[in-house]
């Protein structure tokens, strides 16, 4: 199915014809997608189907084998501060020496620049960046003292001061309790409301109609990508993950 | 505020273990005059204190290498360096300067060569560093002997660079050193938050617009020079330890990157200073060995002295908890038992106790006694006011914890960590806690 064609407005995010391969064979294959400003975005598909390739190849973390992104109709390179970026949380050291409160100050080190070290004001900004997300407690703790949820939520408030225009997550839901999962949603609609447009990876078919105002769904390939109302369909699900979603839970 | 004053006991704390190093640095010094007869000649003071940069200088560098698992990279970059060594000399004779170079030329080509068989090649990374590491350095090998098979070269003492040895330090060497020393150490403290970022996550740093490959590589070449730099001294095949032994040591005292590579630079300047000057006493012991002796006694000290990380806090903090859950519960047993016979101070059997205690209910009322919370009586145990006190706070601690986690949202009170152990009126503020307390009551 063609990508729904955006209406007027600013486009957050372009992919033309974007393929990457790992060796010989394609991980990702001609990938088309427009994302209007401001939209609160589910990518949604089966394991092994290039979501977090998808977003990687996007950010210029692995190198594409064709195709162009384009950010607010800018290269990467040129709008790197317009994005953010929630990785994987099993992509780092939870060991490592450092507080809750410096992770989160990562976020800023992009706009401080070469040689400048954080102050007070970064200190503050991160701080209320915990806050936001419930973990001003724990701002002195080593991060190996966090739980699975509140790691993820650390992820997140670095994420917030990095106050971007675009957001990719790979997997905030993955494996954090029912509360943690509510806590995030109501900040990424925080973030959305504030007229952030966020790309999330997501698994949970359940959910993806009340969490997410537009769906693409992937399977190496862009099989269908849009509003959720017109797109999220057992039809288009089928396609996605073949006939092991034989009763298509959550689609209506 | 609780951060602060927490991150001030920990900075305390590395104070003194750096005080206690060098403290034990001096006695050392002190000692070796007495005892070894070792008499502190110039030499022997170039030779100490060439050591004692060294050491600094790789354990400050050996917390990233640590950090980003490198372990192995720097061996099998220490050991290709072997070759570069022997070709330099070939080609300029014993001055350090060009040797090192060398050195760094073959590691350099070693490390390429190991990323051009991860990138054509299915083999693993650990398997193309070790096909690395053995071949340049059998080259190595085998270009020194054909080296001292020379007729007018047999006194070069290349060999040195195999094992190492400090007593070949020279003055103009020290000169060397401080000043590449220093600019690794300028150089590491003007991208001090960019390799801290990219060292923790690089891939966030990438996307973040902090140059991630430039970074990446800018933090690579400071430890192959300190590498490079030091293998005079701690030789091609010992070099790793000297890297990573000062890291692992310092991470045991910490849970802050600075603490741990200042603790670091303390621990390595110490054990290469050290080992420099015993290994200076007898030109026939190499340095590179006892430079890690004393480096992994260190370490050996580390994990098993920190307080939080080591063996023996572990252990000792285990037997505080079987001690303190073994009274808790005796105690709960005790009050519930008793309320349910008769009143609070109702004398309570023995046997019951430990019907239900198994193990920890000697351990228990032990400590209950001690503490003057119950007696010991003909009918049974009994407590005391105090115990009864004590048990009727714990009671209602827990029906607090309770509602907390029941009506924690509606309350609007502040998010806490669930830690039951702890009273949950020091934690509340006074207005949350009279809500907590109206809505305990309620239920």
């Amino acid at each position: 199915m063609p990508n729904a064609m955006p209406e007027a407005g600013a486009l957050a995010l372009e992919i033309d014809d974007l393929t990457v391969a790992y060796n010989e064979n394609p991980v990702i294959w001609d990938i088309d997608l427009a994302v209007p400003e401001g939209l609160l975005m589910g990518i949604v598909g089966p394991n092994g189907a290039g979501k977090s390739t998808l977003i990687k190849a996007a950010l210029n973390l692995i190198p594409r084998a064709a195709g162009t992104v384009s950010f607010y109709g800018k290269p990467y390179e040129r709008a790197r501060r317009l994005v953010g970026y929630v990785p994987q949380r099993g992509s780092v050291d939870w060991d490592f020496p450092t507080s809750v409160l410096d992770v989160v100050t990562m976020g800023l080190y992009g706009k401080l620049g070469w040689f400048r070290r954080p102050g007070s004001r970064e200190r503050a900004l991160a701080l209320a960046a915990l806050e936001q997300v419930g973990l001003a407690e724990f701002a002195g703790r080593h991060i190996s003292q966090l739980s699975g949820g509140q790691q993820q939520r650390a992820f997140l408030a670095r994420a917030l001061v990095q106050d971007a225009q675009i957001y990719f997550m790979d997997e905030p839901f993955a494996a954090v309790d029912a509360v943690t999962e509510r806590a995030i949603v109501s900040i990424l609609r925080g973030l959305n409301a504030r007229g952030k447009t966020v790309l999330v990876v997501h698994h949970d078919l359940h959910t993806v109609s009340e969490y997410f105002d537009w769906v693409a769904l992937l399977n190496v390939e862009v099989i269908a990508a849009g509003p959720t109302a017109e797109v999220f369909t057992p039809a288009a699900l089928r396609r996605t993950y073949g006939g092991r979603v034989s009763s298509v839970q959550g689609a209506r | 505020m609780m951060p602060r004053r927490k991150r001030r006991a920990g900075d305390r704390q590395v104070a003194l273990v750096m005080l206690g190093v060098t403290l034990l640095a001096a006695l050392f010094f002190l000692l070796s005059g007495a005892l070894f007869g070792l008499r502190f000649s110039y030499t022997v003071r170039v030779v100490a204190l060439g050591g004692a940069l060294l050491g600094l200088l790789s354990g400050v560098l050996g917390c990233f290498a640590v950090l980003r698992r490198e372990s192995l990279l720097g061996d099998a970059l220490s050991h290709a360096a072997l070759p570069g060594v022997a070709i330099a000399f070939l080609l300029s004779g014993r001055e350090l300067a060009p040797l090192l170079i060398g050195a760094g030329i073959a590691s350099w080509l070693g490390l390429r060569f190991a990323a051009a068989l991860l990138a054509t090649t299915r083999i693993k990374a650990d398997t193309a560093l070790g096909i690395v590491l053995v071949a340049w350095f059998a080259a190595g090998i085998a270009l020194l002997a054909t080296i001292q098979s020379l007729p007018d070269a047999s006194q070069t003492g290349l060999d040195q660079f195999i094992f190492g040895q400090a007593a070949a330090i020279v003055e103009s060497d020290l000169r060397l050193i401080v000043l590449v020393g220093g600019a690794l150490l300028l150089a590491l403290a003007l991208l001090w938050k960019e390799c801290k970022l990219v060292t923790f996550d690089p891939e966030f740093a990438a996307a973040n617009g902090v140059s991630s490959g430039l970074v990446q590589t800018a933090l690579s070449t400071l430890i192959v020079v300190a590498i490079v730099l030091g293998l005079q001294l701690a030789g091609v095949i010992l070099m790793v330890g000297m890297v990573i032994a000062p890291a692992i040591a310092a991470r045991q005292w910490t849970r802050e990157l600075y603490q741990m590579v200042l603790l670091a630079a303390v621990f390595g300047a110490f054990a290469g200073g050290v080992g420099a000057v015993i290994s200076a006493l007898d030109s026939d012991i190499p340095t590179g060995p006892v430079i890690i002796v004393v480096a992994f006694l260190l370490v050996m000290a580390s994990i098993g002295l920190a307080p939080g990380r080591g063996l023996l806090w572990s252990r000792l903090r285990r037997r505080a908890n079987r001690r303190r859950f073994a009274a808790l519960y005796t105690l709960r047993a005790l009050y519930r038992y008793a309320q349910a016979h008769g009143g609070a101070s109702a004398p309570v059997p023995e046997a019951f106790l430990r019907g239900i205690g198994a193990g920890s209910a000697s351990l228990g009322l032990r400590q209950l006694q001690a503490a003057g919370r119950a007696v010991s009586s003909s009918a049974g145990w009994r407590l005391t006011a105090a115990g009864i006190e004590q048990a009727r706070r714990d009671q209602r601690n827990q029906q607090l914890w309770d509602a907390y986690r029941l009506h924690a949202h509606e309350l609007d009170a502040p998010p806490l960590a669930e830690d039951r152990a702890r009273p949950i009126s020091e934690l509340l503020p006074a207005a949350a806690l009279a809500r907590l307390e109206r809505a305990a009551d309620a239920c």
